[in-house]
């Protein structure tokens, strides 16, 4: 299938509202270990964090460890934001690596684990990413670009234990948060 | 032709519309130049540093932003300072740092001990506290015969020692 055509539905659970982790919290600063696709844990997380991103206004992803939970997965909408140009709706993605990426450009980001500050990060426009649906575990390959590229290799990041702090182009590159939505 | 003095000026103090706009009015009359400067605000704090160039001693500067002063709450100060080569070494590679984690005491001097040690140097440096998160970011030079991974791999140590997740990065340039 092509991940444009996922919904939330196809999980067959209702998602929860969880509460959303802060760094320093150390679970955001470590590596999560592979999902199993197939568990129903990971199923109802999947639900849960689809459920969270819709009721956080400006969230166009959330990863797992910001939920407190140390698994490779996040959920992804950015179809409602300005910045879009392809977008494939909400889709969640398990254990999703990069494999091509190009045409870096630099862009402003903020995270709802590090609600206070945001930076300027330099990530590539140009992405081709691999993972596995929930549920099915049906890989799925997703080209992209703009601003659903910049969401996805930030909650790829989050897999990795990185937060966006961790690429910043320099020391002057961080900044208080000005908005707040 | 006399030679013209450098002279580092310094203002911090209490925060309000207009400092920049006296103090930098102030050397325009002595007729000094603006050279390098930076101002930013430290935990809400006026902080400005710059370098300025003119045929003026420092004592003439303190006069003249004398009234900046006046009611104790913005501090000044002038001294001279030598000419350096700002240009740098260029036989060295430009790095970024990020620290972050829960506040504690000791963060920034035992990751920027493990950078000494290795001759990395320090050419900017930005720390903020919110809430309870830490966070650094450094731009750092490594000689170009250091191993950057193996600064890398210390500084990670040396950071888990406290709790911090470290990373260190090469410094990315465009040049269009």
């Amino acid at each position: 299938m092509s991940i444009a055509d996922w919904t939330e539905a196809d999980l067959g659970v209702p998602g929860r509202v969880l509460t959303v982790v802060r760094a320093p919290e150390p679970v955001l600063a470590a590596p999560s270990p592979p999902a199993d696709p197939a568990d129903p844990a990971i199923v109802q997380l999947a639900a849960d964090l689809v459920a969270t991103m819709r009721v956080s206004p400006g969230c166009v992803g959330l990863a797992a460890c910001q939920v407190g939970v140390a698994a490779h997965l996040f959920a992804v909408d950015v179809s409602q934001h300005p910045k879009t140009r392809t977008a494939h709706g909400t889709f969640v993605l398990c254990n999703a690596e990069v494999v091509e990426a190009t045409r870096k450009e630099k862009g402003r980001e903020g995270c709802m684990s590090v609600p206070d500050l945001t930076g300027d990060v330099k990530r590539a426009t140009r992405l081709t990413v691999r993972g596995q649906l929930p549920g099915s575990g049906e890989e799925l390959v997703v080209e992209t670009d703009a601003f659903e590229a910049r969401a996805l290799q930030h909650e790829i990041d989050h897999c990795a234990g990185f937060l966006f702090l961790d690429r910043v182009a320099g020391a002057h590159a961080v900044f208080p948060r000005q908005t707040y939505l | 032709m006399e030679p013209v003095s450098l002279i580092a000026v310094t203002v911090i103090g209490h925060d309000r519309p207009g400092i920049i706009a006296d103090a930098t009015a102030g050397l325009a009359a002595l007729g000094l130049n603006l050279e390098d400067s930076t101002m930013t605000l430290l935990r809400g704090h006026f902080a400005m540093m710059l370098i300025c160039s003119g045929d003026r001693s420092p004592a003439d500067v303190q006069e003249a932003l004398a009234p900046l002063t006046a009611d104790g709450r913005l501090k000044v100060s002038a001294a001279a300072v030598p000419d350096e080569d700002g240009s740098g070494d260029r036989s060295r590679r430009p790095y970024v740092l990020t620290v972050h984690g829960g506040d504690r005491p000791g963060i920034v001097s035992a990751v920027t001990g493990v950078l000494a040690a290795a001759g990395g140097n320090i050419t900017d440096l930005t720390t903020r506290l919110t809430g309870t998160l830490y966070v650094a970011v450094a731009e750092v030079d490594l000689p170009a015969d250091a191993d950057a991974d193996a600064v890398g791999m210390s500084l990670r140590d040396a950071g888990a020692e406290l709790g911090v997740g470290v990373t260190l990065r090469p410094q990315e340039t465009d040049v269009l």
